[in-house]
């Protein structure tokens, strides 16, 4: 039934408006940075193109626009990225009776935002038969917004070259602070979340983003260390609270 | 060239990253350590993120009323923790954002 196949990837589409309005700027911001960065018009719409992944993008464009080289900046990327081994992690078993085909087109497009998206549609207790048109229809809207935003902020950054300092970085600040906020429901991740942003700004001034993947892999260590000192106290509350959270979802957006 | 070497490897980690348990269906199974370790990786990669954006715009902690993007970012977190919905969280901030924005300039 083709019908109900598009009635899935639009309504996918939909579900991903309000990631969308917070990736609008953020995509802007982005083109309009890559160029002060050095990198060529053609270099900053081809990351959009193939690395399509605005965090790291634009953590790129910051290491390249400080003379960084190649391994430095890709090895950051693996860092920053590694997050996409838990949603793939957590999605693997609503899309391992897909084609090979299927499933690297939707793993090409996991981004946070469709990944919070699309993991709500997984586990809202409706019929998942069709839910990967859900999953395309979202990847598609947000992809779709990232190329044009991305266009839109290469030219707007050759007509307004002060864009840089009208605070539009604030949307990707925002839609991540919207993303993590459902994460926060136990002790052992608020400790983990509080130290890693510390770590981020004691450690700001290191070289080549290292302060950044330092303080990520000690929030990573703290959060799990204190859930096993928790787990430890009273085995029970954080296993109902685990529990409680995979029942869930890591994220409620709507 | 520099360009092309960068976003090739960019592109090869990242889709890698996002593609490896997909294309083994499962067949990979993690130790229920680095599972749990996992669960905190986007939380803490996203704060770290965000954390210096917002509370060291000049490069130096500033919680002034100078500073948009902490109080917006204040505002908005408020905002998420109450009603628990994500578009709302991102309008009110950005509103707010641009309020504070074109009042301290």
């Amino acid at each position: 039934m083709p019908s109900s196949n598009s009635k899935e990837f639009i309504n996918g589409a939909k579900a991903t408006i309000p990631m969308i309005i917070g990736a609008i700027p953020f995509g802007i911001i982005f083109g309009t940075l890559a160029e002060s960065s050095g990198l060529s018009i053609w270099g900053a719409m081809a990351m959009s193109l193939f690395v399509y992944a605005g965090s790291s993008q634009f953590i790129a464009v910051g290491l390249l626009a400080t003379g960084a080289g190649p391994v430095i900046i890709i090895g950051t990327t693996l860092v920053v990225n590694m997050r996409h081994l838990l949603y793939s992690t957590a999605l693997v078993d609503k899309v391992k009776h897909l084609s090979q085909g299927w499933r690297a087109l939707l793993a090409f497009g996991l981004t946070d935002e469709s990944f919070a998206v699309v993991n709500a549609r997984y586990l809202d207790g409706s019929d998942n038969s069709r839910a990967h048109w859900f999953f395309l229809g979202s990847i598609a809207a947000m992809y779709g917004n990232w190329q044009l935003c991305t266009w839109l902020g290469i030219g707007l950054g050759e007509l307004f070259p002060d864009m840089t300092n009208w605070g539009l970085d604030f949307a990707m600040s925002v839609t991540f602070l919207g993303i993590v906020i459902p994460y926060l429901r136990n002790k052992p991740m608020w400790l983990a979340v509080i130290s890693a942003a510390t770590f981020a700004m004691v450690l700001r001034d290191l070289p080549h983003q290292l302060g950044l993947v330092a303080a990520a892999i000690s929030g990573i260590c703290i959060g799990y260390a204190s859930q096993q000192i928790c787990l430890r106290l009273s085995p029970k509350s954080v296993n109902n609270a685990q529990e409680r959270d995979q029942n869930k979802g890591a994220t409620n957006n709507e | 060239m520099n360009e092309v070497i960068i976003i090739t490897g960019m592109f090869l980690v990242t889709f890698s990253v996002r593609y490896v348990m997909f294309a083994m269906a499962g067949r990979i199974v993690f130790p229920a350590w680095f599972q749990q370790a996992l669960a905190y990786v986007p939380p803490v990669v996203l704060s770290a993120i965000i954390a210096p954006l917002i509370l060291m715009p000049q490069g130096h902690l500033d919680i002034s009323l100078e500073n948009p993007y902490f109080w917006a970012a204040l505002v908005a977190a408020g905002v998420g923790f109450w009603r628990q919905h994500l578009l709302t969280t991102i309008m009110v901030g950005m509103i707010s954002f641009a309020l504070l924005k074109w009042m301290t300039s």
